[in-house]
């Protein structure tokens, strides 16, 4: 292909991300498995980067993961979203930023649905106003949190105090980014890259200093299928998924991996833990998995926050072996601490991967 | 007998994503339910588009338009975009109201789903909630998360969390003034319906065979037969 067609195609999969003033709506799974990663993400905006980062507690689910679930009808999400739209309208903000990748997707189905059926857009409006007696202005931009952390990704490297770098041998740690299904796959021109090169995780790991790595399964879900999920009679096509994607990475090495998805580090992380219980497999180094980070866990580690006030010690594949790579001073003893070094014991440690 | 699919016509995301296939089988190839089921989008697509009622409503009451997990890689993919996750999702609409949902071991999978799912928005606010969230029925969150679950309210506040706490923040506790805007939401939508519907249309599923609501809410979630898999 010649260049200038491959610009050009760049060029398409390219969205405008406006610098300030955000409406931040919160994650179902993320608060729930990674509640720091939130937290970071408002600590870093606000306080590191400086953004008006707007959160209202009025706000609730977006009903993504119930309607995937097919356990809500279609008007119902519809007008749930609507209702958020209309607290952000009264609340004065145009630039709405979902922290789920689920919600990300919903948020832009419903606005292309709308957009292709305005008879549609109406009838929620009714919906919303015999409900909630609110109006709505829809979003003037649609982008996912990951998408902001990306688009100050060069700001964050200014500050950094370590990089994805290997602190013994100069070399730049090995990264494996996953990106959540309904980031890009469904509305392609909705995501920085598109589908097929997406590049809003790899343009981090390449600003931080870390190489991204190619593998055959680069692009396969990680398993959730939501009522393949929650489900327990249906969860082995979820690990099944999961064990597929970490058969195809294994060979390239990965130091670790990154996520957009509020449900990818759970299962990537978890199935890990399930699959060398009964496997006995482990496909890092030593008897260790390969760790699962949060784009924030990751920007937190990169600006020098301890990994404990990141959460780290909420994951059960032990994250000490990147820690170790990029140079990351911590207290093994303070990992299972809480508030004030509160003693909370610690949990049980499984039998076949190591989790410290 | 409805026209079936004239039914499925009206749903805006079959018309978003069921056009002529050319059965090339792509959406299959990349699909992560046919590796796993016995499943196989591209031959759902091809069998509503033959618009054969009786063909159709075994599909509504059968497992296979149960297997799908709603990833939509196929829509990324198809040569003639369509989008047989869509179509999926039409046809599950369908078959829930309806009532077929009941006639296959998957499809009564509905009852357990719309318990938590729906519980969990209508009683907190969230999809998802510490407080319905049973470790015994997620191992797989593994002793970490068990840890964390007995010393909740610790655990969130060393992360910063607003656990069940007023004003913004992680996993604040939702007003009730939201609340009932979402109770509200669910019973102009259809979606206090829908759950009513599910109910009683797995009632008499269970009368029928022999159980208790429980012992089939139970089995709904938990039994899984051989029969799907394809190894």
């Amino acid at each position: 292909m010649i260049y200038e067609g491959k610009q050009k195609i760049w060029s398409d999969y390219q969205k405008e991300i406006p610098d300030d003033h955000w409406y931040y709506v919160r994650s179902c799974i993320r608060q729930n498995f990674f509640p720091a990663s939130e937290r970071m993400f408002t600590e870093i905006t606000r306080n590191v980067l400086g953004k008006d980062m707007y959160e209202t507690p009025f706000h609730t689910t977006c009903g993504g993961i119930a309607y995937h679930a097919d356990t809500i009808p279609q008007e119902t999400v519809m007008t749930i979203v609507a209702r958020q739209f209309a607290l952000m309208t009264e609340a004065g903000y145009e630039n709405y930023c979902p922290s789920c990748i689920t919600s990300f997707g919903n948020y832009a189905e419903i606005l292309e649905t709308w957009r292709e059926f305005p008879e549609l857009e109406a009838r929620i409006r009714e919906n919303l106003w015999k409900a909630c007696r609110r109006e709505f202005n829809k979003p003037k931009y649609l982008a996912h949190t990951s998408d902001l952390i990306y688009h100050w990704r060069e700001q964050i490297r200014e500050k950094a105090k370590h990089l994805l770098i290997n602190r013994e041998t100069g070399e730049p740690l090995r990264i494996v980014e996953h990106i959540g299904c309904h980031y890009a796959k469904m509305f392609p021109h909705k995501g920085v890259g598109g589908a097929e090169y997406p590049y809003v995780l790899a343009g981090m790991v390449e600003s931080w200093g870390g190489e991204v790595i190619d593998y055959p399964e680069r692009r396969h879900c990680c398993g959730y299928g939501f009522r393949q999920y929650h489900v327990k009679a249906n969860r082995g096509y979820s690990v099944s998924n999961t064990h597929k994607k970490f058969e195809s990475m294994e060979p390239f090495h990965p130091d670790a991996i990154i996520t957009n998805c509020p449900g990818c580090p759970y299962f990537l992380d978890r199935w890990q833990y399930v699959i060398a219980e009964q496997t006995g497999k482990t496909y890092g180094r030593n008897g260790y998995g390969i760790p699962v980070f949060t784009y924030e866990e990751l920007a937190g580690l990169v600006l020098g926050y301890d990994p404990w006030d990141l959460g780290l010690q909420l994951h059960q594949v032990a994250v000490e072996p990147l820690l170790d790579k990029m140079g990351v001073e911590y207290d093994p003893k303070a990992k299972y601490l809480g508030l004030n070094k509160e003693d909370l014991m610690k949990p049980e440690m499984p039998s076949s991967i190591k989790c410290c | 007998m409805k026209n079936l699919f004239d039914e499925l016509n009206k749903d805006y995301r079959f018309k978003e994503g069921f056009h002529t296939c050319i059965n090339c089988g792509t959406c299959t190839a990349v699909c992560p339910a046919a590796e796993f089921y016995c499943y196989d989008p591209r031959q759902i697509v091809s069998i509503v588009q033959t618009k054969d009622d009786q063909k159709i409503e075994e599909l509504l009451k059968s497992d296979r338009i149960w297997y799908c997990g709603e990833c939509m890689s196929c829509v990324t993919r198809c040569p003639r975009k369509n989008g047989p996750g869509l179509v999926i999702m039409a046809l599950r609409e369908l078959s829930i109201r309806l009532g077929y949902f009941v006639e296959s071991e998957k499809g009564r999978q509905m009852l357990p789903l719309t318990h938590a799912l729906t519980g969990n928005i209508l009683n907190y606010g969230y999809c998802v909630h510490p407080k319905s969230f049973k470790w015994e029925d997620h191992k797989e969150s593994g002793p970490v998360f068990k840890w964390h679950l007995e010393h909740l309210q610790d655990s969130m506040a060393r992360l910063g969390a607003n656990y069940d706490g007023d004003g913004p923040g992680v996993l604040r506790r939702i007003p009730k003034e939201s609340l009932d805007e979402l109770k509200a939401i669910f019973d102009v939508t259809g979606g206090t319906e829908r759950i009513k519907h599910v109910e009683q249309c797995s009632a008499k599923k269970a009368k029928e065979m022999g159980m208790t609501d429980e012992e089939y809410e139970k089995m709904a979630f938990e039994y899984c037969s051989d029969k799907h898999f394809n190894n």
